[in-house]
């Protein structure tokens, strides 16, 4: 009729305010140990799919910084250095060279942007190589440019969202103070989840002309033939003048490293959230095993063992901790989009897809964790109540 | 020995507190027998060591000497201690116990508070009368209050019923009416006695109760950790 588990789960709701302090606080340890492994897994594979959709393994950019050059192949940045188209030549001569395209950056301040303004990323390519290097991007609304060197532009998903333009609207740009130049959207792509989305694509040549850099481009493409060996080639590349070679490769791991610091300090908080919880959850028990000992000594001298004693504390514990992390992965997963945002502004680059994944196997792992810290903090308590002497409660009375 | 109607014989009981330096002898070479289906009382002035004694008449401690059997079988003796494991085992299956403070549990009904002991065990021939019983201690119609929401002597009443699901031989209650005004003394009294007679339990009380102490069939009076010369009531 009445079981073990109803003395312990009614035994929670006794003191209900602690209860509640106690299952908040674990299931925010819950909540940011579940967003950060999401995190972790998550920051990779979104790395992983921006490269891959970047359609080409090796960028040519001028000579500078090498995380600069990362950063700039990946999103785009200010302070660009410009190279001369000629030197397309020269990389076209190579035979591991399947396939190559000139690419233009140019970040542009629009004042109509948000609130106070923003920069709007322009990316000037060339209509003849950037669709088949590109073969993989689709369109929403209408396509590629129709003249080389119109003043057209293909918007990437969310760049159009956030202008709300439609194919066939149209898009000004100021490219100096006082001067204004009306574009033509002719096409809007779909989603993909890459840094495409957010981009403003147009032809080379246009923009080069209304930017006065005429024959500069910022950077190189190159597909590489299928069977050719990207790090000899890559030493090839290098004796160009003035270039700098950058490997998708080597991206990643320039970036990774870049990360791991931050993962390391994350990583930290983790484990001080689960601690901070684990002595929540024990002080908890313990609190309400002292106040209990005299009802403790009562239910043994009914009949209980010392084990029983021991999984009536423990069962409380195990409770606080299942509730406390179910819902605690239940928000990460609920707010795993405002986690995504605000990680997104404390790392120096993040990918553009969503960096915190969080799946049932993370669910359920994180959980476990969870309930495994609990049954630990829980051992204390649960022993120190299986200890008490029915004599203990009756003496109680004496006094 | 024989077991013949013997539920407790106890041969020079000893308990012997450490507090500091001093050494008390709060149970004194008592010996005594209680007979199966006996009403026994103790009196004595505070301190005497009542407590002590029916502790140890009832499993809860272990003794410092002398020995201890139940219905026959000795469970001290020659200075052997038992596990707490091996006490509660004898515990469970021979008593029910009765306290003072009541200590039912503030946050289950009356019908989970009676039924408590069967979470951890329930003895073969457990009562499943269990509305009977409670109507008996006249706790019908409170199945599903509250302990906050009963009276003291209803709350007595319910920690009786507890003490009596897995029908004990033997009952315990030291002090049970010391929280209870006269007349709620009177109607526990009254229900201690009508176990005793009529489900032929074995009751053993302590009291400062002079009317509780007259509905035993026997009073003992224990003075500085011993039977005095005169035993209030002679064996019945
Ligand atoms: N755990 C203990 N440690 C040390 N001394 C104790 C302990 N329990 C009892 N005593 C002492 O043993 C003596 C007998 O105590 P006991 O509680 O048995 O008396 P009592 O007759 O039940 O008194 P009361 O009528 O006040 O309940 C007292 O002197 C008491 O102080
Ligand atoms: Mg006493």
């Amino acid at each position: 009729m009445i079981t073990i588990r109803t003395i312990a789960y009614k035994n929670l709701l006794r003191k209900k305010t602690r209860t509640i302090l106690t299952v908040v606080g674990i299931a925010l340890s819950a909540w940011v140990l579940s967003s950060l492994f999401g995190f972790n897994r998550g920051y990779e594979s979104a790395l992983n799919k921006d490269i891959d959709n970047m359609g080409f393994q090796i960028m040519v950019t001028a000579k500078g910084c090498p995380y600069e050059a990362a950063t700039l192949m990946l999103k785009g940045g200010t302070g660009l250095r410009y190279m001369n188209e000629d030197i397309m030549k020269d990389v076209l001569k190579h035979q591991e060279v399947k396939q190559i395209t000139p690419m233009l950056m140019q970040a542009v301040f629009d004042p109509n942007k948000g609130e106070s303004g923003g920069m709007s990323a322009y990316l000037g390519v060339d209509p003849t190589t950037i669709a088949s290097m590109k073969g993989f991007l689709e369109f929403k609304q209408g396509a590629w440019f129709t003249n080389p060197e119109g003043l057209e532009v293909v918007m990437g998903y969310e760049a159009a969202e956030l202008e709300q333009r439609e194919a066939g609207d149209l898009l000004l740009v100021t490219p100096q103070p006082g001067k204004s130049v009306e574009l033509k959207v002719v096409g809007i792509l779909k989603r993909t989840g890459t840094q495409d989305d957010g981009t403003i694509f147009i032809p080379l040549k246009t923009l080069q002309r209304l930017f006065n850099n005429t024959g500069k481009i910022t950077s190189i493409g190159v597909k590489v033939q299928k069977e050719a060996d990207i790090a000899a080639f890559e030493e090839k590349l290098y004796q160009l003048p003035d270039v700098q070679v950058v490997s998708l490769v080597q991206v990643k791991r320039t970036i990774i490293s870049l990360v791991a610091t931050a993962r390391v300090m994350v990583l930290s908080i983790a484990v001080i959230a689960i601690l901070i919880a684990m002595i929540g959850v024990i002080n908890t028990i313990l609190m309400s095993v002292y106040e209990r000992y005299q009802e403790i000594g009562i239910i043994k001298s009914m009949g209980a063992m010392p084990g029983d004693v021991f999984r009536l504390v423990w069962i409380e514990t195990m409770i606080l901790c299942l509730v406390g992390g179910v819902i605690g992965n239940a928000a990460a997963v609920a707010l795993a989009q405002a986690t995504d945002v605000l990680i997104k502004r404390l790392l120096p680059y993040t990918p553009t897809g969503s960096i915190v994944q969080i799946d049932a196997t993370l669910f359920a792992v994180t959980t476990a964790i969870i309930v495994g810290v609990g049954i630990l903090s829980g051992l204390y308590p649960a022993w120190k109540a299986s200890r008490v002497r029915p004599l203990e409660a009756i003496r109680g009375e004496v006094s | 020995m024989t077991t013949n109607g013997i539920a407790i014989d106890a041969k020079n009981l000893v308990k012997i507190y450490d507090r500091g330096s001093e050494r008390i002898a709060a149970v004194n070479d008592i010996s005594l027998q209680i007979r199966t289906g006996e009403y026994v009382s103790f009196v004595g002035p505070s301190g005497s060591g009542k407590t002590t004694l029916i502790n140890l008449l009832g499993c809860l401690d272990n003794p410092s000497a002398g020995s201890l059997a139940i219905a026959g079988t000795e469970i001290f003796g020659e200075g052997r201690t038992l596990s707490e494991r091996m006490l509660t085992t004898i515990r469970r299956e021979r008593y029910g116990y009765i306290f003072q403070n009541f200590y039912l549990i503030p946050t289950l009904t009356v019908l989970e508070n009676v039924t408590l002991p069967f979470a951890f065990y329930r003895k073969e021939n457990a009562r499943d009368d269990i509305d009977r019983l409670l109507s008996h201690l006249g706790l019908e119609g409170r199945t599903g209050h509250l302990p906050g929401q009963l009276s003291g002597g209803e709350m007595q009443r319910v920690a009786i019923a507890r003490a009596l699901v897995n029908r004990p031989e033997i009952l315990l209650a030291d002090e049970p009416t010391g929280n209870l005004d006269s007349a709620r003394g009177a109607e526990v009294g009254a229900v201690l006695k009508r176990l005793n007679e009529e489900e032929g339990i074995t009751v053993i009380t302590v009291t400062h109760n002079p009317a509780l102490a007259a509905t035993a069939g026997r009073t003992i009076e224990i003075r500085d950790g011993r039977i005095a010369e005169r035993a209030v009531t002679p064996p019945a």
